[in-house]
């Protein structure tokens, strides 16, 4: 019977009934995932808001890009803030609430930045998209990853692998929408950002609300029909870790390294793809082809994130990270080489093959921590996971920008300038490496008791 | 607890999936017309 605090986003009312069938839930993470992925779409936005005072030119009181750059970092850096600090909440208040809430925060985020836009105010935009839309991206990342796992209890990483390809994917629509728009409200003597905010605020808030609508949970103890649960396996716990006591165990932050090295190596790459492959093959690879070159990557990027992800609920998640984490080392080790015989081909393959394991690593990640510390709390813990990859952001371009820079600066030829940095890449494949052989069972000590689980099950 | 009281029918999982799956394939078909740049 429904208690008076009971409500339509309450996590009892979205318990499935027989013959409800799983596979609606993975549309309805892609509903969220696909919407606020279009952070990786941000930049579209950021030479038209260069120019919404001069027009054709930047004017002396315009935007600055440097000014601009802010409001993508911020909303990174909430994003990792937010899945922290709420992820306990979405675990215990359920997806449906999660997801709207997640709704009402990338719409009001997108609707704070219109008025930013038509009042020439950035700080507006930096609280808009940056502050609310990065609390969005926080909640919605981890908002269907704990459900996903209990409905596909036979294929964790699948299920979360399509969640997650869905927010390497909305970029893919992202992109072309918001160009598109803009070029639809853009006059001789205005352009059409804020109008593009407001519509995309509109269209994503219904997109969500729509996945939010058709989530289900699993009733207790549900499983899929003729499911037989793993084998005993060292590697697969059947025991719940409480999402504050997972921080205390060693696994969770050997896999924090591990995904951080796994990230830095990626995302220092997939920033600056364009500018490295112009300057590794000056005359080869001109500026369109490598924007070609960076849109085959996030295509790799994506699909990397379903195919390794499904793929390690066969290979097991241990054995799927050092996949990455060797043939990482091998492809950093193979890019100078490339360079230095002039194959495009082959460095497109390396890094191609590289963007598919970042991407990879952070779909299979959730069903890493699944095996570790269980299902009862894997969002939440997934959520302090993610700082690794707010570090990740911070370590990577630095590796990249900082050591080409250096090495320019003393006259090492700029076709070579990034050798160093692949290099280092490579070593942190090795540390990554070492940190994932010793992830092993997690201690006995930390397992939820039964007192523990009926006092997690009375808060939820 | 309330249990909701919804079938699962063919038709919604196509709907579902249809909801989401054209808009993303129209993304990628997008940007794999902009790859191809690399390869002219």
């Amino acid at each position: 019977m429904a208690t008076q605090t009971e409500n339509w986003f309450s996590r009892s009312r979205t318990v499935a009934r027989p013959g409800y069938s799983r596979w609606m839930v993975p549309p309805a993470a892609l509903c969220v995932h696909l919407c606020i992925g279009q952070a990786y779409a941000y930049s579209v936005f950021n030479l038209p808001m260069t120019k919404l005072i001069g027009i054709t030119d930047s004017a002396p009181d315009d935007w600055k890009l440097t000014e601009l750059g802010w409001i993508f970092s911020i909303a990174i850096f909430f994003l990792g803030v937010a899945s922290a600090v709420f992820g306990r909440w979405v675990e215990e208040g359920g997806p449906r609430k999660a997801m709207f809430t997640a709704a009402c925060c990338w719409a009001g985020g997108f609707l704070i930045s219109a008025a930013g836009v038509a009042t020439h105010n950035l700080w507006l935009i930096y609280l808009g998209y940056g502050f609310l839309g990065g609390i969005a991206l926080g909640i919605g990342y981890i908002s269907p990853v704990s459900t996903l796992i209990k409905w596909f209890p036979d294929r964790p990483g699948m299920a979360t692998g399509m969640a997650i390809m869905g927010f390497g994917g909305g970029a893919f629509i992202a992109s072309p929408l918001s160009v598109w728009l803009m070029k639809q409200f853009t006059t001789e003597t205005h352009i059409g950002v804020m109008e593009t905010f407001i519509v995309l605020g509109v269209v994503y808030f219904v997109f969500m609300v729509v996945g939010s609508i058709i989530v289900r949970v699993p009733p207790d103890d549900w499983k899929p029909e003729g499911y037989v649960a793993p084998k005993a396996n060292k590697l697969i716990s059947s025991n719940n870790v409480y999402v504050y006591d997972a921080l205390k165990t060693p696994q969770f932050w050997l896999i924090w390294v591990v995904l951080c090295v796994n990230t830095t190596a990626g995302i220092g790459v997939l920033g600056q793809a364009s500018a490295m492959s112009q300057e590794m093959f000056p005359g080869q690879i001109t500026p369109i082809a490598a924007a070609g070159l960076v849109g085959l990557m996030s295509l790799f990027n994506m699909g990397g994130r379903f195919a390794w992800a499904t793929t390690s609920d066969y290979l097991g998640r241990r054995n799927t990270y050092f996949v990455f984490m060797v043939l990482g080392f091998i492809l950093y080790c193979l890019v100078p080489y490339m360079g230095s015989i002039g194959s495009v081909a082959g460095f497109a393959l390396c890094f191609c093959i590289i963007i598919s394991m970042y991407g990879g690593g952070f779909a299979t990640v959730p069903a890493y921590l699944r095996d570790m510390f269980g299902v009862r709390y894997v969002g939440a813990i997934h959520g302090l996971l993610l700082t690794a990859w707010s570090a990740a952001g911070i370590f990577g371009p630095v590796l990249v920008n900082y050591i080409r820079e250096y090495n320019v600066t003393h006259n090492v030829p700029k076709a070579d300038a990034y050798n160093t940095t692949m290099y280092i890449m490579a070593g942190l494949f090795v540390i990554g490496l070492i940190c994932n052989f010793f992830v092993k069972a997690v201690n006995e000590r930390y397992h939820m008791k039964v007192d523990d689980r009926a006092m997690s099950a009375a808060t939820a | 607890m309330q249990s909701n009281d919804s079938q699962t029918t063919k038709a919604q999982l196509v709907m579902a999936w249809g909801f989401v799956g054209i808009p993303l394939l129209w993304g990628i078909s997008q940007t794999l017309l902009n790859a191809l740049q690399l390869f002219k």
